[in-house]
């Protein structure tokens, strides 16, 4: 008898290898499921369990998780770029311009990230607006507010930063004007313009100091934020926590909808 | 012992009539009495398989795009040419569009500034947690500081001439007066829901409709010395 792809897979995860690495087991039961979350890493970020109302389209629009996604693109699109590009004035230029003629994949490389770039910073705009015409700011989830702004700003230096490293004119000239405006800062202002720079003008010392912001500190950072970001949602009570929305909602939910006051473990 | 009438309980809520009487709540009151397990569905694998579906949504069409438009470049970085005009990137158009008409230190750090503070304490304001119709409670006061308050930005943005940001402005004011003459009884189920908008609700629609007009206006009408020009006079 003939087993099926099914059968060849529970036997892998039957696996002594298999088992050494996911600490959860095997099995579908709800205790393996919930372990599954909890015992991982990265998923026991999560709750183990999610309210259904949340899963519908109109609930979230998948926004939180379309932004993570934008996110792990341009991960997985800038380190291979980093690869073939030296942060110095002009070399950067010239690395660009191989990145697109002569690089295999190179352009598609390029134009991913590119794309991802701006895709995240207009859904990252779309998910806190989303989030705040939910009302899902509301105690207890204040602070996990307080992060999305953080991570909103953490976004647009992590943009800003990566419009300079082509080195081409439509670069050099967005971050000329935008960083004047850091001159502007009463008292402060030129100390700003040139701790942001290395100069007083965007130069090489700019590349270089935008191109570490940019594919070290902020990375990280973001990252860093993000963690708390997703691990305050399990402990605030997940998501469309009923306790957090206005009367009138509350008043007007469905009576299944009631809620679990003791969520969030 | 009592008889099977005794039991017929929830039908009448007289307490001469029949002592065992069960509480009724309404459901505005409910949600602390009511405290039950909401339907719920495992992480594993329900909620994993719809992201993983949605990330490949979205991967295939950043893919797809990625294929079919090419990202610009334009000649090596040459300070010693300016390009008319010079644009930033697109999310910081319109702060750019604000510089336009105030000095730096108001439209690049005084404004992002308060509208990042604006941002962080909204959770923190009593009124935006409560979230009742603006026009509901004490109403003739609201009323006043509303027309002082839109009046006010009204002219400022007028003797500034930043007819840009003024037309968002003078559009939500009339939204907002409709907002104050609706009832939340109203047979309209617009005006209902109107006349339900919290304060903190304007505040925030007004932001997002200044924010996109004003990118949109620096994105795509803004020529050579951020002269006005129609997008396809490119």
């Amino acid at each position: 008898m003939a087993k099926t792809v099914d059968q060849y897979f529970d036997d892998l995860r039957g696996t002594r290898v298999w088992r050494s690495i996911f600490r959860s087991g095997t099995g579908s039961s709800t205790l393996k499921r919930a372990l599954a979350i909890q015992q991982n890493v990265f998923l026991h970020l999560f709750s183990t369990k999610v309210r259904s109302r949340m899963l519908s389209f109109s609930a979230t629009w998948y926004l939180g998780t379309l932004t993570l996604s934008t996110f792990l693109i341009l991960v997985a699109t800038g380190i291979p770029l980093m690869f073939y590009y030296h942060p110095s004035a002009p070399q950067a230029y010239a690395d660009t311009k191989d990145l697109q003629f002569v690089v295999s994949s190179g352009l598609f490389l390029r134009n991913l990230h590119r794309w991802s770039a701006h895709a995240m910073v207009f859904l990252v705009f779309a998910h806190m607006f989303k989030v705040f015409y939910r009302g899902a700011y509301r105690s207890p989830r204040e602070f996990n507010w307080v992060i999305g702004v953080i991570l909103l700003l953490m976004t647009l230096l992590l943009s800003y930063t990566g419009y300079l490293l082509p080195w081409d004119q439509l670069a050099y000239w967005a971050i000329t004007v935008g960083s004047n405006i850091a001159s502007a800062v009463p008292v402060m202002g030129e100390k700003i313009h040139f701790l942001l720079l290395g100069g007083n003008a965007v130069n090489a010392n700019a590349l270089l100091r935008f191109y570490v912001l940019h594919c070290m500190i902020l990375p990280l950072t973001a990252m860093f934020f993000v963690a708390i970001h997703f691990w305050r949602i399990r402990k605030d009570g997940g998501l469309y926590s009923h306790d957090s929305e206005p009367a009138t909602v509350r008043a007007t939910a469905p009576a299944a909808a009631t809620p679990n006051a003791k969520e969030g473990q | 012992m009592a008889d099977s009438k005794d039991f017929t309980a929830g039908v009448d809520s007289n307490a001469k009539k029949s002592p065992r009487r069960i509480v009724f709540i309404t459901r505005r009151t409910s949600a602390q009495v009511k405290a039950d397990t909401e339907d719920q569905v495992q992480t594993f694998p329900e909620v994993l398989f719809r992201s993983a579906v949605a990330v490949m949504v979205l991967a295939t069409v950043l893919v797809w795009v990625a294929l079919m438009f090419n990202a610009p470049l334009e000649g090596l970085a040459d300070p010693s040419h300016t390009p008319n005009p010079a644009k930033a990137p697109w999310y910081f158009l319109g702060l750019q569009e604000m510089l336009h008409y105030f000095p730096p230190v108001v439209a690049g750090v005084l404004v992002p500034g308060l509208v990042v503070m604006a941002l962080i304490i909204i959770p923190y304001f009593k009124v935006n947690i409560e979230a009742d119709g603006l026009f509901l409670k004490d109403r003739q006061r609201r009323l006043q500081i509303f027309y002082v308050v839109a009046l006010a930005l009204s002219v400022f943005l007028l003797v500034f001439k930043v007819y840009a940001a003024l037309v968002p402005t003078l559009i939500m004011a009339a939204v907002m007066l409709l907002a104050s003459q609706s009832s939340p009884q109203s047979p309209s189920a617009f005006r209902r829901y109107l006349a339900a908008r919290p304060l903190s609700y304007w505040v925030m629609t007004w932001f997002l409709f200044e924010l996109v007009v004003l990118t949109a206006i620096g994105t795509f009408f803004r020529g050579p010395g951020w002269e006005f020009v129609w997008p396809w006079q490119g």
